[in-house]
Parts: structure tokens; sequence; C-alpha cells
């Protein structure tokens, strides 16, 4: 079954449109890939959905039921929870204090304080110490923590890789499955294509606000995804 | 192609800025003749007018152009108002000749407390503002020359028949505020008024392009100190009685940003705009007593809320009509007619 | 020993400036709002006070169980119809809308209660006191008033680090959108830490009623002061706002000491040789924003 429905979706960044009639659709417990270049409308896509950009056209349907007008702060008590671009993390906050804010909506689930940590241990070593005072690959493994810490039923992931080096980026991504197997819908959206590729069911390519491709990894060859990225016919 | 871009042209004067600089010449013989024709009442009374244009002027330039709220205003109309009784009276200089030295000791005097205040942001900076005013008001009521807690008297001008000294005060007005507001238009029209407009709108990206951020703070801050100390000189000479209590008032702070918030801030129509209302107001509630300022915080919150750029926002389709144009406009009937020329003799891509 | 006397009375009279400031510094803390309608909102909660007492003939201490939740009431509606707005259009709006608040409020004291000062009528607590030493006695009023001041400092830190949500306002003075994506309702949080400050500077207002005379425009020495105690101790610092009060209060009461005119003014002089000297304040905040 569909987890989301997203129908001729228009979105605007200020006076410049972003997102172009999108078509876009996830099953319930798969992962999708939103790949593109940078200015694709990828993160838009995700803040969208997340509801802290308004649509302007088009709706947004999760569960079956339409989002489009629910304020953000209701979307995660729906399921929805976003590791938003640039992780975020509360500064004057302790790493357990940002799981632990993450948890308000306090959801049922798999997921709490003990079980993030877990899955993360790099979050777990580092579980005392300031927002402020965190490396780029522990803000984005302890902000993944705090987006689950919600158990969401739809985790979205906005450019994980940014600004992380390749090594860190694989051991974060290491963790996926352990979110996957219980059940947990990942929407992610990311810039590096190869580690995309490597985690996703299914990959929808962007290019400046519309689709230009889409299908499993499997079915798609490195020519034609290549292709699809830089908009070249 | 480039021909056809040399036809745009960027502008300053908009056509309404032209319909009111030509109606401004008739305005301002009209007012200059007014003692001739108006009573001694109603000149102090337009005096009182023309110093709450001069605050308002004054106290946009600092928070609409520089982005500072000042709660303490009220040291340099002090200052400058104590210093023109003492300058003229006590060391006996002729009282018109007074004004100018009053205000440059009060642009020395602002530049420490400028270090002073600049340590403070935002809301704190505005109550520090107004401690500033608070500590300068309970060292002049030590000060034994100044007339301690009572005040001084403005004698200098007794030298002049009432009438007279009405009436030569009434034109000292009018030139003070024709002053202000002329000095404020240019600097605002000149480099410094844009990037004083930069800093206003994005501080970090100003700073990017070069501006000198705290010291065009500075600049500001001390023109509108000296400004607003010109407007001190404005009432001790309207009401020949300076009273530490009533000179160092937070109220007259208070009756410059309400009227700066409703006549609109940051532009220079607002202020004079929003004095006229204000005055007009407070002859016409002046019966309603506490209920005249009542209305006054009301309105200024509702228009904070809904009519941000206040009544002259409204007034000028917010921003279409200029008075006073500070900024540039592309001529762009010019711009869509070179651009209908050239279709047709390049290719259309991407 | 008039010297010790001083900066004990100081002592006691800067837990009444703490308490009178630290709803100040929440404020600021959770939503990076200046509330100049701070001082008058404590003269409100005491002239509340006052009628309450005088009309229904009970004990000032009473009085406060209903002035707290008034005033909580207050600042929650306050926030919900006119800070939060403000904040939205963003700028100087919440600092011009709290101006006008202010204004209108201490107008509407003056219409209501005249000019005239008045205070909250405590019977004998407002002379009895104990000795400590022949030359120095304690006031049992100001020395309760310093308990609950710093009582109500000890309280709201604690709240704000271990309670939810204490964090969650915590999380919105760091990043009220991210706040928003973990489900969390901003205007709510806003509007509670406006209650929570309003509720403290009501308990504030009653014993400031208690002790001293007060009229309509005594808010504005009190919005003065409060902001000095902050500033003194130090922006985002609940600690640093007991200390910033403590340190006004002695500095007043010893330069009233020197000369009964000179107190306000030796205040002033403090704080801005603070200003001057150390301007993130005595106890500067750990993270910077």
């Amino acid at each position: 079954m569909e987890i989301l429905q997203i129908e001729n979706l228009d979105v605007f960044y200020g006076d410049f449109q972003a997102i172009y009639s999108l078509d876009l659709r996830v099953n319930k417990g798969e992962t999708l890939a939103v790949i593109g270049a940078n200015g694709a409308g990828k993160s838009t896509l995700m803040k969208t959905i997340a509801g802290v950009v308004p649509v302007a056209h088009g709706s947004i349907r999760y569960l079956g039921k339409s989002i489009e007008n629910l304020q953000s702060y209701k979307r995660v008590s729906a399921g929805i929870s976003l590791t938003p671009e640039g992780r975020k993390i509360f500064r004057s906050l302790s790493v357990e204090e940002n799981l632990k804010v993450g948890a308000h909506t306090k959801r049922k689930g798999p997921w709490n304080l003990q079980t993030v940590y877990d899955a993360f241990p790099l979050v777990s070593e580092r579980r005392d110490r300031l927002g402020i005072n965190l490396s780029g690959g522990e803000q984005q493994a302890a902000a993944i923590g705090r987006a689950l810490m919600s158990n969401p039923e739809l985790l979205l992931l906005d450019e994980v890789s940014l600004g992380l080096a390749p090594v860190v980026v694989e051991q974060i991504y290491a963790a996926l499955p352990q979110i996957t197997e219980q059940g947990t819908t990942v929407l992610l959206v990311e810039q590096d294509v190869i580690q995309a590729l490597k985690v996703a069911d299914r990959v929808q390519c962007l290019l400046e606000g519309k689709t230009v491709l889409e299908g499993a990894p499997g079915d798609l060859s490195r020519g034609a995804i290549a292709n699809a990225y830089f908009g070249i016919e | 192609m480039s021909s056809q871009i040399s036809q745009v042209q960027v502008r300053r004067a908009t056509r309404s800025s032209k319909v009111g600089a030509i109606a401004l010449v008739p305005i301002l013989i009209f007012l200059a003749v007014l003692p001739y024709i108006l009573s001694r009442g109603t000149q102090q009374t337009l005096v009182t007018l023309f110093s709450f244009i001069v605050l308002a002027t004054m106290w946009n330039l600092l928070a609409g152009y520089g982005g500072m709220v000042s709660i303490g205003q009220q040291a340099y109309i002090g200052i400058g108002a104590y210093g023109l009784v003492y300058i003229a009276d006590t060391l006996g200089i002729d009282s018109f000749l007074a004004v100018p030295f009053a205000v440059i000791i009060v642009g020395l005097i602002s530049i420490p407390i400028s270090f002073l205040a600049f340590r403070l942001i935002g809301g704190y900076f505005a109550i520090g503002t107004w401690v500033i005013a608070e500590v300068i008001k309970l060292l002049v009521v030590q000060v034994p020359a100044l007339g301690g807690g009572s005040g001084i008297s403005f004698g200098a001008l007794s030298d002049f028949s009432p009438g007279r000294r009405i009436a030569y005060v009434y034109w000292f007005a009018l030139i003070c505020v024709i002053l202000a507001v002329t000095v404020t238009y240019l600097i605002m029209r000149s480099r410094l008024g844009l990037g004083f407009t930069a800093i206003r709108d994005d501080e970090v990206a100003a700073s990017s392009l070069g501006v000198h951020v705290v010291r065009s703070k500075r600049i500001v801050f001390v023109l509108a100190a000296m400004g607003t100390a010109l407007a001190g000189t404005m009432i001790a000479a309207n009401n020949l009685r300076v009273q530490p209590d009533s000179i160092f008032s937070v109220q007259y702070s208070a009756f410059m940003i309400f009227i700066v918030i409703i006549g609109g801030i940051g532009t220079i129509e607002g202020p004079i705009v929003g004095a006229i209302i204000f005055f007009a107001l407070q002859q016409w509630l002046a019966d309603l007593g506490v209920w005249y300022l009542i209305i006054l915080g009301i309105t200024a919150i509702l228009i904070t809320l809904f009519l941000p750029r206040g009544v002259w926002g409204l007034i000028s389709g917010n921003g279409r009509i200029r008075l006073f144009p500070v900024g540039y406009s592309l001529n762009v009937s010019d711009l869509a007619k070179s651009l209908s020329m050239s279709k047709g003799t390049t290719n259309e891509s991407g | 020993m008039n010297w010790l006397n001083a900066v004990v009375q100081g002592l006691l009279l800067g837990g009444l400036y703490a308490l009178l400031a630290a709803g100040l510094s929440l404020v600021f803390g959770v939503m990076r709002i200046v509330n100049l309608a701070h001082g008058v909102l404590a003269v409100v909660a005491a002239y509340i006070g006052m009628v309450f007492v005088q009309n229904f003939d009970v004990s000032p201490f009473l009085a406060i169980l209903v002035v707290v939740p008034l005033m909580a009431l207050l600042g929650f509606a306050v926030q919900w119809g006119l800070f939060t707005p403000a904040l939205k259009r963003g700028g100087l709006s919440p600092l011009l809308v709290a101006f006008g608040l202010a204004v209108v409020l201490t107008q509407l004291l003056q219409e209501i209660f005249t000019a005239d000062t008045r205070s909250i009528p405590s019977g004998s607590l407002a002379s009895s006191s104990f000795e400590v030493t022949p030359e120095l006695f304690i006031g049992v009023l100001p020395m309760i008033t310093f308990v609950v001041g710093v009582v109500v400092i000890i309280a709201l830190q604690l709240f704000l680090t271990f309670s939810p949500l204490g964090r969650a306002m915590r999380a919105a003075s760091d990043d009220s959108e991210t706040v928003s994506l973990m489900g969390i309702d901003n205007r709510m949080v806003y509007a509670l830490a406006t209650a929570i400050a309003f509720g403290t500077v009501g308990l504030a207002g009653i014993f400031l009623g208690m002790r001293t005379q007060f009229s309509p425009t005594f808010g504005d020495a009190i919005l003065i002061f409060a902001f000095q105690a902050v500033i003194i101790g130090g922006l985002g610092s609940l600690w640093g706002t007991l200390l910033g009060g403590l340190v006004l209060g002695v500095a007043q009461t010893v330069g009233s000491q020197i000369n009964p005119s000179y107190g306000v003014l030796a205040g002033h002089l403090v704080f801005l040789a603070v200003l001057a000297i150390k301007p993130s304040g005595l106890i500067p905040k750990a993270v910077d924003r």
C-alpha cells in the first residue's frame, strides 16, 4: 500500500518556483531515494512534506488523508519525521536532551533512548556532550536518532551526506537497515548518487523541480541516471 | 543590444516627487508668512508641532534607517535645552548663535555615550538608552548652576517684545524643521544613507560589501542626537523654561515612537505625516485625559501588527508615491520598448 | 557597622530585584523579546493584590493565590494574541508592541486608580524584624521576599533543566523552526513561557506592594531595575539574574548610605561600569547564540 501520494505538486520558494507538477509515490516499508543536482528541488520537497514550506497547488496524501494544510508539528504526531538539511541539532542542549525533545509526541514504537543508543554507538558515546561541541558526523547521527525518537511511520532524511567525509557517510547509512527492518518507510534525499543507489529500493531523479527518471536501481543503467541527473537528452 | 540598453534610464526623481518639489515652494512661503496672520498662541502651538516633526524625523533616522530603537532620546532634548539656556544666559552669547554651539556640544557628548550604548543590542539597547537618560537627568539635577531640581528660565529672549519674540522663535523653528528634514533627506540620498539602509536590511551582508557597520551606526547615533538636541532648543525657546522632570521625561520617547509608528517608519514622509496626525489627535482628544494616550497606544499596537508601514505607507501605496525620493527607479517603459525591439534578432535557447 | 547593615539590607533588596527580573530574563531567553511592559506588570499585580486585600480583608499571601494565576493567564493571552503575531512580523515589531502595551497599561492604571501612591496592607508584617546583633536588624518581610526570590530562581532553573516543557523552551530558544519538527507547537511553548514569566512578576508585584508605596508610573523604575539586574548578571543566565539583583540591591543601599539621594544613581553607575568593563555580565552564557 502507498503511505505517501503526492500529485501535481507546485511549490514556491519566495517568488521562485521550486517544484513543478510533481508526482511521487512511496510504498509502505520501502526506501525511496530522491536524487538530483543542487537546486533540483529535493530539499524543498522534503520541507513541504514536513509542513515547513507551504503547498501552492497540488495534493499530498499521507495514509490516505490529505495533509497539505496540516501544521508541521501535527504531522509529527501523525508519524512523519524529518531529519532536516544541516542537521539542526539544538546547540545548547546535550545529545541526550536533543533525543528527549525528539520524543515529545510520545508516539509508541520500537525507538527510545536505549534502542537509539544501541543503533548508533557514536551517539551513545556522546550523550552528554552539548550539541555545539559535536562533529558533523556526530550531529548527523544524533539528528537521525532524534527523528527516530518520535517513532515515525515515514522517516524523511534530507541530505545526510552533506558536508561529511565519505567514511562517515557510510557509517551512518550502515544503520539504515536497522531502521527499515522495523517497518519504517524511508524517503531520503541525496546528492551522493552512489550511496543513494546502494540503499534505495526505488530512485526518483529530479531536475529543476520536475521528475526526469524513476525506477529501481537494478533496472536503471548508470548512463541513464547520469544523463537524467545532469539533464542531458 | 548595447544601444538599446543605454536607452534605459536609472532615475532618482519620480513623477510624484517632482510634483512634491514644485508644491513645496508655495507651502514653505505660506508657512513663512503665518506669523503675520496667526495669533501668538497658535504660533507657539505650531512650534511645538515643528519640534515633534524634528524629534520624529530623528527617531526615525535612528530606528527606521539605523535599526536602533531608543527610548532615551530625551537625554539630548534635555542637554540641548539646558545647553542653549546656559550658553545664551550665563555665557551671554546671542541666543540664536548659541543653538549651533549647543547642538555641537551634544554631538560631542553622544560619542562616548555611543560606545557604552553599543554594548547592548535590540530591546536591551532601548532600555540602556533610557538608563543613560536617567543618569544624565540625575547628574544635571545635582548642578546648582543649572537650577537643580527646579530648572532654569530662558531669560535672554526677554529683550524682545512678546509678539516679536514669538514670531522670531516661530521662524527659527521653521528653519530648524526644514533643516532637519533636508539634512536627513540628503544623507539618505547619499552613499552614507545607502549604507544605512543596507545595514538596516542585513548587517552581515552589508559588512561583507565593505560597509563599516559600527562606524555607520555611530554616525547615525550622533546625528540623531544632534537633531534631537536641536528640537530641545526649539522647545526651550518656545517654553522659556527648562525643568528636569519634564525636559528629560520618557514621555517624549513615547511620543516619538507613536508618531513614527503611526506615520510610517523608514520613510522621510512618515514622521511628518505622523506628527501632523498626532498633533491633530492631541488637540481633538485633549479633553479625554489619559484615554488619549490609551487610544494612541492601542492604535500604535494595531498599526505595528496590521499596517506596518503606517499611514503614509497606506497613502503612498507602499512607496509608489514618493515626495522625498531616496531610492532609485528604473524607467520601465523604455526597457520594455528596447526589449521588444530586440526580439527576433536573437535565438531562443534553454 | 552601618556598612554591614547596608550590605545586608542591599542583599535582601536584591532578592526582590531578582524576583522582579526573573520573568524578564525568561521571556528574553526563550523568545528574544524584551518585554518593555514588564515593569508595569508588577504594578498591575500590586494593584490587583491591593484591591483583593482591601475588599476581602485577607492576608496578602492569600492574594498571591489569586494574583499569580490571573497574571499567568494574562501572560498566555498577551503572548498568543500580541507577541507571537508581532514575532511573525519580525523586525522592531515585538519591541514596539511591548512598548505600546506598557503605555496602555500604565495609563489604564492611572485612569482607574489615579496617580496617588498606594500600598498593600500587610499589617504587622511590614514593620516586624528580628535582631541579629544590636546594630543589625533584619526585617521579616524583606527576609521572606529574599527567600522567595531565591526559591523562584532555583525553581525556574530546575524547570528549564529537567522538565520536558523547559527543555522544549530551551530548544525553541536555539532554533524555533526545528522545534516544530519535533512535534512541538511553538505558539504553545511561547505562551506557556510568558505565562510563567507573568506569574513570577505577579508574585514579585505583591511583595513589592507590601514593601513600598507604588503608583501607576512605578513600572518605569521597576523595568529599569529588572533590566539592570539582568545585564549586570549576564544575559541568558538565571543565576546571573539572581547575582545581578543582589549586586544592584547592594549598590543602591550602599549608595544611599553615602547620601540618601544617591541610591538609585549608584545603581545606575554600577550598571554602566559593568557595561563598560564586562558587557557580557558577571555570569556570561556558556553557549553563544
